[in-house]
C-alpha cells in the first residue's frame, strides 16, 4: 500500500447545499495515527463537513479536494470511500423500520465470536439487537449502536460525530472507554461540542470551526479550556486565529 | 338454496363497489380434469409453484391439506394424530355430510354483494370446509391450495372455517397457477366463523399472473373473547385484484387483526381493504398494511373501523412506499364511531424511500441498490404482525424468495 504522512488530506473544501453556502475553504490534515479534534458552536458546519468527507450527494463540492490515504476521493461514491476505511458514528442516524440493527452488524462483522465479544465491551443491551434500528433507541442507546457498528466496520480512520451528547454519566463512562480503546493505532477525528470525551482519549490536536472555516488549530486541552472559560467568542475575537497556532 | 340462487340470478351483473368492472363471460369454464392422486404425484412445476405460497407437498409439517386444481379437489387428508381434533375436506363433501352447515352458507357474506358473489354460487366449484373442534389446540398449521393449471379459467371456490369454541389454529392458504396460465378469474369465498374463546391464524399468499384478476370475498364472525387475525400477502404481478374482507367482532372481548403487505408491480391494479366492526363491550380491531408499488401499479389500500359499541378500541395504521414515478398508491383509511367510547384511531403515510435513510446504510458499506433492497425488505417486515414464532419464520421465508427476484 501507499504509505503517506497524512490519512486525511482535506484541501481547499467549499460546499455548498441547496445553494446555500456551508463549508468555506477548508484545509484540514490529520497526520496517520493520530486524533484530532473538531469543536465548533451549532450549526457551524462541523456535521456537513463529515456529510461531505463521506460523499453524500447533497453536499456539492464548489471547490477544493479530499485526499484519503494519497489517494483523491472527492469524486468517489459513499459505500467506496468507507470500504477504504472512512467509518462514521453518526450524531443523529435515522431510524429504519425493519431494519434489524442485528442484521447490519451481521454484514460488517460475520464472525459470531467477535461480535459477541464487542456486545459485551459495549455493554449494549442485547434485546435491542432485534429491534428496529434506531427506533425509539435513547440517546445513549444511539450512541452505543453507532459506534458498535464502527467497530464492527474495522476502520482505520474512525469519524465520532459528538459522541458524548445526550449519554448519561454511566454510559458515558462505558463508552468513553470502549472508544478510547477502539482508537489506539488509529486515526481519527472527533466532533465535540463540550470536549466531555476529551477525558477518555488522547487526542493529538484540535480545530476550531466557526462559519464553515476552521479558524483555530492547536492543543486540545489549552483549545477546550478557553471555550470551556470565554466560550467561542474566544475565538472569534482571537487575533492569531488564522494565521496562527494555538499553543501551549 | 334455491333462495340463494335467485339473490345470485338477480345480482349476476352487479359491479362489484370497488376494482375494475370485469366481464364474467370472457372466462372460460372448461378446466383440465384432475383426479384424486397423492401430493408427491403432482408433476413437479406444480409442487415448486405451491411451494412459493407456503404449500408444503410432504405434510410432516402440516396438521392437514387440502389440494384444489382448476374446478378438482385432488388430496385432502388429515395427519393421523389430527384425527378427532380437525376436519379438513371439500366444501361440497361437507355439506353431502352436515346438513347444519347450511347455517354456516353465505351467513357471512351476502350472495348478491355484486357479481362474483353471484358467480361463486351460481357456477361453484369447490373449495375447503375447515372445522376445529370444541378446545382442540392445533400447533401445527393446516394448509389449503387453489391452484388453476388452464389458461383463462374461470375458478370460484367457497370456503368455510368453523373453530369451535376453546379451539386454536393456525392456516396457511396458497392460491397460485401454472407457469402457463397468464388469464383467468379466481373468485374465492371464505367464510369465518371463531366461536367462544377460539382463535385463529389465517394466512392467505397469492401469486398470479400479470393478465389475471382475482376477486376474494371474505368474512368472519367472532364470538366472545374469540381472536382472529388474518395475514395476506400478495407479490407478484397480476392484471387486477379488489377484495376487501371484513370481521365483525359480535362478542364480548373478542378481537381481530388484519396484516397485508401488497407489492405492485408492473401494470397490477390492486385494490385492497379490511373493515373491523366492533359489535360488543370490550372488542378490540387492529388493521396493519404495508403497500409497496413499482413500475406502473396502481394500488388502493383501503381500512374501515367501525365502533358500534362504548367501549371499543381499535387501531389502523398504513403504510405506502412508492418505488416508481408513475406508480400509484392512494390510502384511503375510515374511521366511523356510532358510538361514545368508541376510542378509533388511524395512522397512514405514503412516500418514497427516504434518501437520508440510504446513505446511512451506504456509509456502512452497502451499495446504494443494497441500501434500497433492504429498505424495502424491512418495510415488509412481518415481526410486527404478532405472528407465532414458526409461522413468522415461515412467512418470512416465502417473502424472501418471492420477493428474491424482484429486488
Amino acid at each position: 500500500m501507499f504509505l503517506t504522512e497524512n490519512i486525511l488530506d482535506v484541501q481547499g473544501l467549499s460546499v455548498e447545499v441547496s445553494g446555500k453556502r456551508i463549508l468555506n475553504n477548508v484545509n484540514l490534515q490529520i497526520p496517520r495515527g493520530e486524533v484530532h479534534i473538531l469543536f465548533g458552536p451549532n450549526g457551524c458546519g462541523k456535521s456537513s463537513l463529515v456529510m461531505t468527507l463521506l460523499g453524500f450527494p447533497a453536499y456539492r463540492i464548489v471547490s477544493g479536494r479530499i485526499i484519503f490515504k494519497g489517494i483523491d476521493v472527492t469524486d468517489l461514491p459513499t459505500d467506496e470511500r468507507v470500504k477504504m476505511g472512512i467509518n462514521v458514528a453518526f450524531q443523529n442516524p435515522p431510524a429504519i423500520r425493519g431494519v434489524k440493527l442485528v442484521g447490519i452488524l451481521r454484514r460488517l462483522l460475520p464472525d459470531e465470536e467477535k461480535l459477541n465479544e464487542l456486545l459485551a465491551r459495549v455493554k449494549f443491551p442485547l434485546d435491542f439487537l432485534s429491534r428496529d434500528i434506531n427506533l425509539g433507541f435513547s440517546g445513549g442507546e444511539i450512541k452505543k449502536s453507532e459506534v458498535l457498528q464502527v467497530l464492527a466496520q474495522g476502520g482505520d480512520f474512525i469519524i465520532l460525530d459528538e459522541p458524548d451528547s445526550g449519554v448519561d454519566v454511566e454510559n458515558l463512562r462505558i463508552l468513553g472507554a470502549v472508544i478510547g480503546e477502539m482508537l489506539r493505532g488509529r486515526s481519527a477525528l472527533i466532533i465535540t461540542h463540550l470536549g466531555v470525551i476529551l477525558q477518555y482519549i488522547d487526542a493529538d490536536m484540535a480545530h476550531v470551526m466557526m462559519d464553515g472555516s476552521i479558524v483555530c488549530s492547536g492543543s486540545p486541552m489549552k483549545i477546550l479550556g478557553q471555550i470551556l472559560n470565554e466560550g467561542y467568542r474566544w475565538c472569534e475575537k482571537c487575533r492569531q486565529a488564522k494565521t496562527l497556532r494555538c499553543e501551549l | 338454496m334455491s333462495a340463494s340462487k335467485d339473490a345470485a340470478l338477480r345480482a349476476i351483473n352487479k359491479p362489484a363497489s370497488f376494482g375494475p368492472d370485469l366481464d364474467i363471460s370472457q372466462y372460460s369454464r372448461q378446466p383440465k380434469n384432475w383426479e384424486p392422486c397423492p401430493l408427491s404425484n403432482l408433476p413437479e412445476d406444480i409442487i415448486r409453484r405451491a411451494l412459493e405460497v407456503g404449500v408444503l407437498p410432504g405434510q410432516e409439517s402440516r396438521s392437514a391439506t387440502f389440494f384444489q386444481i382448476d374446478h378438482s379437489v385432488v388430496f385432502r387428508a388429515v395427519q393421523e394424530i389430527f384425527e378427532g381434533k380437525i376436519e379438513m375436506m371439500s366444501a361440497k363433501e361437507a355439506l353431502e355430510k352436515y346438513d347444519w352447515l347450511k347455517d354456516y352458507w353465505w351467513k357471512v357474506i351476502s350472495v348478491d354483494t355484486d357479481k362474483y358473489t353471484a358467480l361463486a354460487e351460481l357456477s361453484w366449484d369447490q373449495g375447503y370446509f375447515i372445522r376445529i373442534l370444541e378446545d382442540q389446540k392445533v400447533t401445527i398449521p393446516l394448509q389449503a391450495c387453489l391452484f388453476i393449471s388452464t389458461d383463462n379459467l374461470n375458478q370460484n371456490v367457497h370456503n368455510i372455517i368453523i373453530a369451535e369454541p376453546g379451539s386454536e389454529a393456525q392456516i396457511i392458504t396458497g392460491c397460485t397457477l401454472h407457469s402457463s396460465v397468464q388469464r383467468g378469474l379466481h373468485v374465492g369465498i371464505t367464510e369465518f366463523y371463531i366461536k367462544n374463546d377460539a382463535k385463529v391464524t389465517f394466512t392467505m399468499i397469492h401469486n398470479w399472473a400479470q393478465n389475471f384478476d382475482s376477486r376474494p370475498r371474505s368474512g368472519a364472525i367472532i364470538e366472545d373473547n374469540g381472536v382472529f387475525i388474518s395475514n395476506y400477502m400478495c407479490f407478484k404481478p397480476l392484471k387486477s385484484l379488489q377484495m376487501y374482507p371484513v370481521a365483525y367482532c359480535r362478542g364480548v372481548n373478542s378481537r381481530a387483526r388484519f396484516n397485508t403487505i401488497i407489492y405492485g408491480m408492473g401494470n397490477s391494479y390492486i385494490d385492497v381493504g379490511s373493515k373491523i366492526v366492533l359489535q360488543n363491550e370490550g372488542c378490540r380491531g387492529e388493521i396493519i398494511s404495508r403497500a409497496i408499488a413499482t413500475d406502473k401499479a396502481q394500488i388502493y389500500a383501503r381500512g374501515f373501523l367501525q365502533g358500534e359499541h362504548g367501549d371499543t378500541k381499535a387501531h389502523l395504521e398504513c403504510r405506502g412506499l412508492l418505488l416508481s414515478d408513475e406508480a400509484t398508491i392512494y390510502a384511503i383509511p375510515e374511521l366511523m364511531a356510532k358510538a361514545q367510547g368508541a376510542e378509533l384511531s388511524h395512522e397512514a403515510a405514503v412516500g418514497k424511500i427516504a434518501e437520508e435513510q440510504v446513505q446511512y446504510l451506504m456509509a456502512r458499506g452497502f451499495s446504494r441498490s443494497e441500501a434500497e433492497a433492504l429498505i424495502v425488505r424491512g418495510f415488509m417486515d412481518v415481526s410486527i404482525f404478532g405472528l407465532p414464532e414458526d409461522l413468522e419464520r415461515e412467512i418470512q421465508k416465502i417473502i424472501d424468495v418471492t420477493t428474491g427476484r424482484a429486488l
